[in-house]
């Protein structure tokens, strides 16, 4: 707001203050300014707003709860939605934090590592599901092919049973995922002063030290924000399960994105869909509320 | 043990462990990348077997997927170009509402300035996948169906919100002088975005263009949802229709999908820098 310091002129400083500052916006200043955010008030309204609201209408109907909680496959979705989250969005991020630690180090090898650890993140995201689950098939997957080449053993059967099945849809996510965390705590730790480090050294800091005195405090707001975050797009996550396992075997591996969709299409059921959808508002708006105020504090910037 | 040679101790096993590491990573990354390569260069009778390295390579799955000779991969061409068009289309018109919209928040400063970002942040944490029945049946009724204007509606509608924060946090390093300054000489609105924001936004324009292209480009959900008929479903969807079939070409599916993952993988590469500061910008401030 220091115009004043770098406006030379004496004689221009009020005029600019008058005209740019102090009046909000005036005359056709006004109406461009309408103008400009017309097109994205639009699209707030046309395709947020109006959906948000259709579907809580749609979804507002006391008898399409009674029917989901009737439904077997629920309880089982919910249970499944929440070791989802919890293991994938952790594990994912735990790894991130630790691998973002071997970036930092300098030189070559490093460097070209880093390129073709970023591939699953450049790949897009349906081709390598479906190569993952056709690479997961018990019978002619590279995976069993390759535990019977060596050990001259049936693998595993990934895809038919239902807990090695949330387990493939689990690694597929932290698969996918990996990198890009990755790479936002790499940014993160590239902003910690190198001095720090340097010091603790000297102090005779060991590795583990190091970490969690300097890396994980300074990271912390960062690390929970990505949680956060992560959490929230993990649970409207409908590609992993619907490629890996389909919500198979037995419709035991859905969670509430993937059911929402089955119940509203495939069923044609879009009460029924939406109330499963808005079964996880209870999760969901605490994280919303929860992120919104770590961002509000303003250490952590999207 | 002498100080130095405990410090080459050390320093091999510190090597020994980053190689350990490297090798794991390597491993982890690349296989079901291998598989999809492994499957598109094998014959049609060799995807049932149980080799591990493909026995007798060969590129007729590629042929077959360029050639559109199988009736899955009739349009092939055809999806690339809708994915295309759609991608392209999304891009551009995610930079012009993200731009207008952050050049009048923060350099216009309209009083309720707070209500758009506010908006943006609650579309931002809106799982995409939950609006997806209230927006099939709107689109019905906007007689939008089968209409990729619908599939390009929802993925502006996500990529918006993350364009309009990232202009804003970008447009703060550009001096409010430099407005001021043109303002003095009589220059509008529209004049000082498109002569002085515009150029000077480049750098985040290519982070956030190639960000909305690739989002649509991936995307397959709503494309899923909202297209039916042959002549406009994207290459996502005609990939996702291989698994629905009863025969199993595997094959032609991994030759496909790696033809259609390879443009975004040139794209991201070739902008990698730009992208990773665009998505990482002010990662963590102070």
């Amino acid at each position: 707001m220091a115009i004043a310091t770098t406006v030379d002129n004496p004689a221009v400083a009020p005029v600019v203050s008058r005209s740019v500052r102090r009046s909000p916006l005036a005359g056709t200043d006004r109406l461009w300014a309408l103008a400009f955010v017309t097109p994205y008030v639009a699209v707030f309204c046309a395709f947020v707003l109006y959906p948000v609201g259709y579907g809580m209408w749609l979804g507002s109907d006391v008898a399409s709860y009674r029917q989901l909680l009737a439904d077997p496959v629920f309880p089982s979705a919910v249970v499944n939605t929440l070791i989802y989250l919890l293991v994938a969005v952790n594990l994912k991020l735990a790894l991130a934090l630790l691998l973002s630690g071997l970036f930092m180090r300098r030189g070559w090898w490093c460097r070209l590592l880093l390129l073709i650890f970023i591939l699953p993140w450049a790949v897009p995201g349906i081709p390598s599901f479906i190569s993952i689950h056709w690479m997961l098939n018990s019978q002619w997957g590279l995976i069993n092919n390759a535990i019977w080449a060596l050990f001259q053993v049936d693998g595993p059967p990934w895809l038919d049973n239902a807990d090695l099945a949330l387990g493939s849809v689990i690694y597929a996510h932290v698969w996918k995922w990996l990198p890009f965390w990755t790479v936002i705590f790499l940014a993160g730790r590239m902003a910690i002063p190198r001095e720090l480090y340097e010091s603790a050294e000297v102090d005779g800091a060991g590795a583990l030290d190091r970490f969690f005195h300097i890396t994980f405090p300074l990271l912390g707001g960062l690390y929970l924000v990505c949680t956060l975050l992560s959490t929230i797009w993990a649970l409207g996550d409908f590609n992993s399960v619907r490629f890996i396992s389909g919500g198979g075997p037995a419709l035991s591996t859905h969670v509430l994105a993937t059911l929402g969709i089955r119940n509203a299409f495939e069923l044609g059921n879009p009460a029924l869909g939406m109330a499963t959808v808005l079964s996880a508002l209870p999760l969901l708006i605490p994280l919303v509320v929860l992120l919104t105020r770590q961002l509000r504090r303003g250490e952590v910037q999207l | 043990m002498s100080v130095a040679s405990r410090a080459r101790l050390d320093r091999r096993l510190t090597e020994l462990g980053i190689g350990l590491l490297s090798a794991v990573l390597l491993i982890w990354t690349l296989v079901p990348l291998y598989n999809m390569v492994r499957v598109a260069l094998q014959g049609k009778e060799d995807v049932f077997s149980s080799n591990v390295f493909p026995t007798a390579p060969t590129l007729d799955s590629f042929a077959t997927a360029i050639d559109e000779s199988y009736w899955l991969l009739e349009n092939f061409w055809g999806q690339m170009g809708n994915s295309l068009y759609i991608g392209l289309t999304v891009a551009f018109l995610t930079l012009a509402i993200g731009t207008l919209t952050s050049f009048t928040i923060s350099r216009m400063r309209i009083r309720r300035g707070w209500m758009l970002t506010n908006a943006a942040l609650l579309t931002y944490a809106i799982p995409m996948s939950f609006l997806a029945i209230p927006f099939y049946s709107i689109m019905g009724k906007y007689g939008l169906t089968d209409n990729p204007i619908a599939v390009i509606a929802v993925e502006v509608t996500f990529a918006t919100p993350y364009a309009i924060f990232i202009f804003k946090q970008y447009g703060a390093s550009i001096p409010l002088e430099l407005d001021d300054a043109a303002r003095i000489d009589g220059a509008s609105p529209p004049q000082i975005f498109f002569r002085i924001y515009l150029p000077l936004m480049a750098p985040a324009l290519v982070a956030i263009g190639t960000y909305a292209l690739l989002l649509s480009w991936n995307e397959y959900l709503y494309a899923f949802l909202l297209l039916s008929s042959d002549g406009h479903i994207t290459v996502p969807v005609g990939l996702g229709k291989f698994l629905n079939s009863d025969e199993a070409p595997w094959n032609y599916l991994m030759a496909a999908a790696i033809i259609y993952a390879l443009p975004p993988m040139a794209i991201y590469y070739a902008f990698r820098r730009k992208m990773n500061s665009g998505l990482t910008m002010g990662g963590v401030k102070g």
